[in-house]
């Protein structure tokens, strides 16, 4: 990793009584640089931590959000929940996997995108709602989804 | 997500000004007069005030704010803790979000009232990881806090008042909300629930005196101290004072957040958004998230307030108000809310892990016209099995909605079986 990820993950201990506390958000900046977490980088984790490999490789499959392997340059989760699914959250989910040509869950042929259907997002208000690149889209039909995933690159 | 409710009282009277968001706006609108008023009593009266408020913690459980900070020991030489919870994950909730980007000063105003109360030197606020917009607010208001010297040492103006907010983003798993599986995670670790006892206040996080409350339940904290005890059991119910920001999703005309006093009728919250949709009659509701049991038409009249929700076999859980017209396939229903307790096990029990499967495997048979006979007894003997078995309260979460379904909207799922067909040929899609 960056000289400059290392020096974030020093700053972040001093915020936690036990070192370890501060493993989730080290994460995060790791996956900032890689794009994902694999066992080179959960190794170089561990050392630092002082903490056995597999415990930084447990803590990785365990949250939905940490990728132990490369991801498209775009991610598109469709939530799938009930008050999703209520306002249409499925037929919207089925024409972006047919767009893309992907399943949920897969990565388009040319490393662009990422699709997945995710639980609820907390947007139920505003439903049906994609989550991509970290930004939410709320209260969306088909041809609005369909227009933000052309436009990605 | 809109920038306001539909229906607003005090909690979200300024939500929606812009000015509101920001450290200034805040104290011009009144911000931490409750928080001063607090610093002018000892810490025990402070707990003891809001223990006397009857607020409840609005994270689902409905425990009384100000006893469970009274837990916290005293005389104790450990740094005391006190941990938000913002994981807000609980299908059909909304409304922590909402607070953390309108009113993210009510928040920490909050926490420094329970930190003077309790002690606490130190607060975290985990945030569910998804929410990436509400994290950059809840950290833009901690370093404005900083910026103005209101946070870290001699806080207010009160010497020997320190106190320091950490903001923590999860990483996407719902068992995080329980509060003991959050507490793992923020050691840095696998959120799977631990045993208790002991509980958070003997030893929390890092093995810390903690208090672990909601978003929501901190927010209203300092309108009691502000404003008063009387004043404040004004709103909602001898036994459940107070509003809250009901959440209505589904189908209704007007999906939204809604602040309400507790207590309001369910019939009440539903016409505020608008009613159902397309004129169609009303099959079934959710009263407060996914995890609690459905209430049907019958049921309308009932106020929404723990104690009149739990009399009807259900709970107001996070106020997460969902609602289904008669078209809506109650199979269908059941395999959505399965596949999502299945897939969010955290798999440490054997009754949950295998038994959140096993159900699923089921609704989904039935759902799709494979089912069998015996598939109804089956689907019913496996909650009995898992519920009150297991570590934490997520395989009752994942146990009653299924059982209330059953209950309620048995023959919806014995025409599966017996047509081998979906009756609702209009119902959403799977
Ligand atoms: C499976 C499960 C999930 C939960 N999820 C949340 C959540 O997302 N947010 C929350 O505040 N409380 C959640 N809770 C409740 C917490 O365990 C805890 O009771 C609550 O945070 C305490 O705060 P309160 O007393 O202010 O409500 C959950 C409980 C269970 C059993
Ligand atoms: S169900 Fe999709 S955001 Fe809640």
């Amino acid at each position: 990793m960056k000289p400059e990820t290392r020096k974030k993950i020093d700053e972040l201990f001093r915020h936690y009584p036990e070192r370890r506390g501060a493993l989730l958000p080290a994460i995060y900046l790791v996956q900032e640089e890689f794009g994902y977490v694999g066992p080179e980088a959960a190794r170089e984790l561990a050392e630092i931590f002082e903490i056995a490999p597999v415990a930084v490789w447990e803590v990785l499959t365990f949250y939905n959000m940490f990728y132990t392997e490369p991801q498209g340059r775009h991610h598109v989760y469709v939530c799938t929940n009930l008050p999703c699914s209520l306002r249409g959250a499925r037929p919207l989910i089925r024409c972006l996997e047919e767009r893309l040509g992907v399943h949920a869950g897969e990565t388009t042929a040319d490393g662009r995108i990422t699709l997945g259907h995710e639980e609820c997002l907390g947007s139920c208000g505003t439903a049906p709602v994609m989550r991509v690149d970290g930004v939410y889209h709320e209260n969306l039909d088909l041809e609005r989804a369909l227009a933000i995933v052309d436009q990605l690159d | 997500m809109q920038t306001e409710p539909y229906t607003k009282l005090y909690l979200s009277e300024h939500y929606g000004n812009e000015a509101f968001r920001t450290l200034a706006g805040y104290e011009a609108a009144g911000g931490f007069q409750g928080l001063r008023a607090a610093l002018a009593r000892d810490p025990e009266e402070v707990t003891e005030l809001v223990k006397s408020s009857g607020l409840r913690g609005r994270g689902g459980a409905g425990f009384n704010a100000g006893l469970k900070w009274s837990f916290m020991p005293k005389g104790d030489e450990r740094m005391k803790v006190l941990v938000c919870n913002g994981d807000e994950s609980e299908p059909g909730s909304f409304k922590d979000r909402m607070i953390m980007q309108q009113g993210p000063f009510q928040i920490l105003e909050g926490l420094l009232i329970a930190a003077w109360a309790t002690g606490a030197r130190r607060s975290y606020i985990y945030i569910r990881g998804e929410y990436q917009y509400p994290i950059q607010c809840v950290r833009k208001a901690v370093a404005e806090m900083y910026d103005k010297g209101y946070l870290g040492r001699d806080v207010f103006g009160e010497p020997g008042f320190e106190h320091d907010i950490v903001v923590h983003s999860g990483a996407g798993a719902y068992i995080c909300g329980e509060e003991t599986g959050l507490l793992e995670s923020l050691e840095g670790k696998k959120g799977q629930p631990r045993k208790k006892p002991p509980f958070p206040a003997q030893h929390g996080a890092f093995g810390l005196p903690t208090t672990v409350n909601n978003i929501e339940t901190f927010a209203h904290v300092p309108y009691i101290l502000s404003r008063g005890v009387e004043w404040f059991r004004g709103f909602g119910t001898e036994k459940s004072p107070g509003t809250t920001l009901f959440g209505v999703s589904g189908h209704v005309e007007r999906p939204g957040l809604f602040e309400l006093p507790l207590g309001t009728p369910l019939r009440e919250v539903i016409a505020k958004a608008g009613g159902v949709r397309n004129n169609r009659a009303l099959k079934a509701v959710i009263p407060g998230g996914m995890s609690m049991p459905v209430l049907t038409p019958s049921d309308l009249d009932v106020p929404m307030a723990e104690e009149f929700l739990s009399e009807r076999g259900t709970h107001l859980g996070t106020g997460g108000v969902m609602v289904m017209d008669d078209t809506t396939c109650m199979a269908r229903v059941a395999c959505v809310i399965s596949y999502f307790f299945r897939d969010e096990s955290c798999g440490q029990c054997t009754q949950c892990r295998e038994g959140t499967g096993w159900i699923h495997k089921l609704c989904e048979r039935i759902e799709a016209g494979r089912g069998r006979p015996r598939d109804l007894e089956l689907l019913e003997s496996v909650p009995a099995l898992m519920e009150g078995h297991t570590i934490c309260a997520f395989a009752d979460a994942a146990a009653w909605p299924i059982k209330g379904l059953l209950r309620h909207f048995r023959s919806d799922f014995e025409c599966h079986i017996s047509e081998g067909s979906c009756p609702f040929p209009e119902s959403f899609e799977l």
